[in-house]
């Protein structure tokens, strides 16, 4: 059963110096295309209307950049292809920036009911070198104004390990973003992806980092102060007070299937993990032809699959089931992974807890080396079966 | 086919890497008929991958050729390759030592280089008629009357003999090939007397065995006859022989002037040592031809496998890399930090490369390698002499005597505007002034003895980048020196690296001791603890850095879109543990072991 939906808008005002996701600058004609090129491309898929589905979420680029009036063609075909009152999550990512009571208005009209906010830091000149335009009063603003139109449940989102940037500075931007008091938060270290104006800035040598040593306060800082507040973590970045963690993200960390719709989007279908025409020329003259513009489908084998399940599911705090794996695959993952969950809870960094495996906090540290750990061999199945 | 030894001409083609060598050789091809424009791959004869990524000649070929001059006389040529590197010096006085004649090619632009000179010395050496051709005359920068003088100071070459060319727009070509039939000789040799037939290459074919590439001096040779060759004592009964045309084409027999070759199920490439001569078992030559040495490697490494399971793997491939070529040497050796692998000797740098491109390469087996090093010859204060090929043999300090290292006599060729920098690095080098001659008005030749070691580090490098890549550089060995040298060990958590060891002279000694330690710690990648790399003579700590722990590797962003890209991440580091070595109790990855060679020294 696929019971989520990612739709990408991938158009923005401004381009950050960090972004490597698909995105455009916005420009009147081409949103109006694209979102022709997006029916399509969902109806070809999806055929019917009011299909049934428990979270949507509509990410960008910065779907907000649409106009008033494309947005309200957007949240139209939403609703007319998904049955909204069944729908458990459904969330829009918006910018502090781009931002206004009309659009609020929209948002509360077409029954979204969760709004994830890219603050990042609360230092106008830190926005700046990350290349944002919003400023710190946009995001009072903005906050307001969806709260004003009972747009409550709100996800704060943070970028930690910024150039120049030290623990006690973080430590600053995170009591400044818990003061709102919302219900969650998510904060990310910096990563430098390809082909962003980070990259090239580090690649000369021209970018500061802050130290390994340095980002560890960071994460330790962040971790406090959540917990202080009343904000428990469920996952390596994200933070919820309990009842508020993203259903919809916990999707692809419960290793679930979803929809991606939209340029450069990712789906995972029972079998394969598809991945969208990047390029928004090529998308829309694909999706127009035969609404089926995908670049690329991975086959994802048995093999793949448990190793996602646990890669993903032990970003999760809770970890993975040992229960829930029988149920899923008919067998227990201790019989593949006994040797490495052994050596892992030697290294301090996996534990066992009742009837999970999880994290330690040293383990949230080094998730990278524990999930490769859960990368099989060709033949490590063949016993299994 | 009967033809007239008149009508022979076996030559081949001397020139500085870049100077239009293979582009020549093709030309010629072409002009020739003997392969068609739409057979014509581009230069021909580097057959082998890396031969061509590099615009280097490593083996040898020898190509059959068919042409009738303007005056309507038929001629067979013999065009013989020959490798245009200094660690093949060897191998290039073989195949010229099958020749009469050598057409030297110089850029008209760049003039003659120092590997160049070094080979027409060899030609004139073998009395081989040179012709000179100066090539690229198309090129905007072309100066051939600044070249033409600068032969003929420096070889002696009468100007007026000098073909200009441009093999690229064939220019010039038709020129050459009449030359050939007019200056050339054709080789003598007797073909009713007993055989003599010069190796000056050998290749190994896993159906037909060793392919022995012969020219034959004296006498002929046929299927069915009964060989020996005349420095290894071994006998042998011809089963094939012929020439290239490029393809093998076989024949009835090889007489006096033919290049081909010929194969006689032998199973060791080393019982066709290249120099050697064969003769017939039933008729014997009384003494062979002159001129065979056995080669003796210059340079070693260790070569192990990343991998410990491909211990076997890596034998193999030696063993298969050793039937093409006799120059490569290896024994077993073990490392405390490495494990098991092979102690590997090489004519120099370039060969030593190249060896272990191919195993990585054809063989697919990642390895370490450790620094290169020259031959040692220590006296023991007990009067033993020992050689050390192996930096962590070397015995302690308080048992040695005195240490020599082997010198090269090197000849550095530059525009004078260089001299300083030349003598500057040279110096630096440990380098001890000889001579320095003006071959015109710009170019100067620079000679200095240098020992071998620093020669493999980084001086050819240094060489270029303090010359603008003007420099042109050629060594001979000449024999040991006594240095004062010390051994270094490297020590990382504490525990001495027998790979990492390296010998180094005693007033440098602290400095590569400081540069490595802090080269390692750029290589080596953060450990779950915390890693000192230290530097010791003996019991002395000499320098020391630190490997800070590494305190987080964790994506924090994972969403549906970047599942995928986070298992190629995954098993990118997994891929990329395996590709590291576990030293004690430390990941280090193989440029590490390189380290030693890749120090900055500004």
């Amino acid at each position: 059963m696929i019971n989520s939906v990612y739709i990408h808008i991938p158009f923005c005002q401004h381009i950050c110096h960090y972004c490597d996701f698909t995105k455009f600058f916005y420009n009147e004609k081409s949103a109006d295309d694209y979102l022709t090129a997006l029916a399509k491309e969902i109806n070809t898929q999806l055929p019917g209307k009011n299909n049934p589905v428990k979270t949507i979420f509509i990410g960008g680029g910065t779907p907000t950049a649409l106009s008033h009036q494309q947005l309200k063609r957007l949240l139209e075909l939403v609703q007319e292809k998904f049955n909204i009152s069944a729908c458990e999550e459904y969330t829009i990512e918006a910018n502090p920036g781009d931002f206004d009571k009309e659009k609020a208005k929209l948002l509360m009209d077409y029954g979204v009911n969760r709004v994830s906010l890219g603050v990042q830091v609360f230092d106008d000149a830190m926005l700046a070198e990350l290349g944002r335009v919003h400023r710190i009063k946009d995001v009072y603003k903005t906050i307001d104004i969806l709260k004003q139109h009972d747009l409550t449940n709100i996800s704060l989102d943070l970028i930690y390990a910024l150039p120049k940037q030290t623990a006690r500075h973080f430590e600053n931007t995170v009591t400044e973003a818990i003061s709102f008091d919302l219900p969650h938060y998510s904060a990310y270290s910096l990563q430098i992806e390809p082909k962003t104006i980070f990259y090239n800035r580090y690649k000369k040598g021209q970018l500061h980092r802050p130290t390994q040593e340095e980002e560890v306060l960071m994460y330790e800082v962040l971790k406090t102060k959540m917990h202080e507040n009343g904000k428990a973590q469920y996952e390596i970045s994200n933070f919820a007070e309990p009842g508020f963690e993203s259903k919809h993200n916990l999707t692809y960390w419960n290793n679930d299937y979803y929809y991606g719709f939209g340029a450069g989007a990712s789906g995972y279908l029972p079998g394969k993990r598809t991945l969208n025409i990047r390029p928004l020329p090529a998308y829309i003259k694909q999706a127009m032809e035969d609404g089926n513009p995908i670049l690329k489908i991975d086959h994802i084998s048995l093999k793949e699959q448990i190793e996602e399940e646990l890669f993903l599911g032990l970003r999760k705090l809770e970890g993975v089931n040992k229960n829930d794996f029988h149920q899923k695959y008919g067998f227990s993952y201790e019989r593949l992974y006994k040797q490495q969950i052994l050596e892992l809870e030697q290294k301090g960094w996996l534990v066992k807890e009742g009837d999970n495996i999880h994290l330690t906090d040293q383990g949230l540290l080094f998730g990278n080396e524990v999930f490769s750990y859960f990368l099989l061999d060709k033949l490590d199945l063949e016993h299994v079966h | 086919m009967a033809r007239k030894q008149a009508n022979v001409r076996n030559f081949s083609i001397i020139a500085h890497i870049d100077h239009g060598k293979s582009t020549l050789a093709d030309r010629i091809l072409e002009n020739t008929q003997t392969v068609t424009k739409r057979e014509m791959k581009d230069q021909i004869l580097d057959a082998m991958d890396l031969e061509r990524e590099r615009g280097i000649t490593i083996k040898l070929n020898a190509v059959q050729l068919h042409y009738t001059s303007k005056s309507g006389e038929d001629f067979t040529f013999h065009l013989i390759d020959t490798p245009g590197h200094v660690d093949f010096t060897y191998e290039v006085s073989r195949s010229l030592a099958a020749c009469e004649g050598a057409i030297l090619v110089v850029d008209a632009a760049q003039g003659i280089e120092a590997q160049t000179l070094a080979n027409v010395y060899l030609a004139l050496d073998n009395d081989l008629e040179i012709i000179p051709v100066i090539n690229k005359i198309d090129l905007p920068s072309a100066d051939p009357e600044r070249v033409k003088k600068e032969l003929e100071e420096v070889i002696g070459i009468n100007p007026d003999d000098c073909i200009l060319a441009s093999a690229k727009a064939n220019i010039g070509i038709e020129e050459i090939l009449e030359r050939i039939t007019e200056a050339v000789p054709p080789p003598e040799g007797d073909p009713e007397a007993p055989l003599k037939a010069l190796i000056f290459d050998s290749l190994y074919d896993s159906y037909r065995g060793v392919v022995a590439y012969v020219c034959v001096k004296e006498g002929s040779v046929k299927v069915g006859d009964r060989i020996k060759m005349m420095a290894t004592g071994k006998e042998f009964e011809v089963n094939e022989v012929g020439v290239f045309t490029p393809k093998a084409l076989p024949l009835k027999e090889l007489s006096v002037g033919d290049v081909g070759y010929l194969t006689a199920s032998i199973k060791n490439v080393s019982d066709t040592h290249v120099g050697d001569t064969i003769t017939l078992s039933t008729n014997p030559a009384d003494e062979p031809l002159p001129g065979y040495r056995r080669l003796n490697p210059m340079v070693y490494c260790g070569l192990y496998p990343v991998d410990s399971n491909k211990y076997n793997d890596l034998r193999e491939a030696l063993e298969r890399l050793e039937l093409n070529d006799s120059a490569l040497q290896y024994e077993a050796e073990t490392s405390q930090a490495l494990g098991f692998g092979f102690r590997c000797g090489f004519l120099g740098l370039l060969h030593m490369e190249i060896i272990q491109e191919r195993i990585e390469r054809e063989f697919k087996i990642d390895l370490i390698t450790t620094a290169p090093s020259v031959i040692y010859e220590v006296e023991q204060t007990d009067g033993e002499m020992l050689k050390i090929d192996n930096p962590s043999m070397m015995p302690d300090p308080q048992k040695i005597q005195e240490i020599l290292e082997p010198y090269v006599k090197a000849s550095i060729m530059v525009p004078n505007e260089y001299v300083g920098a030349v003598m500057e690095i040279s110096q630096r080098k440990r380098g001890q002034f000889i001579d320095m001659e003006y071959l015109d008005d710009v170019r100067v030749n620079v000679i200095y003895h240098i020992p071998l070691s620093e020669i493999v580090y980084d001086f050819f490098d240094q060489l270029k980048s303090n010359t603008k890549g003007y420099a042109s550089f050629d060594y001979e060995l000449i024999g040991y020196q006594p240095s004062k040298l010390v051994k270094m060990d490297i020590l990382l958590n504490g525990e001495t690296i027998d790979a990492l060891s390296f010998i180094v002279h005693k007033d440098f000694a602290y400095d590569r001791g400081k540069m490595i330690v802090e080269k390692l710690k750029e290589l080596i990648p953060r450990q779950q603890f915390e890693v000192p790399v230290q530097a010791a003579i003996g019991n002395k700590i000499v320098a020391r850095s630190t490997i800070k722990a590494m305190r987080k590797n964790v994506l924090a962003k994972c969403y549906g879109g970047d599942i995928s890209r986070k298992r190629k991440l995954l098993e990118k580091q997994k891929e990329g543990k395996k590709r590291m070595k576990m030293v004690g109790s430390v990941e280090v990855p193989q440029e590490a072991f390189m380290a030693v060679l890749k120090m900055n020294e500004e």
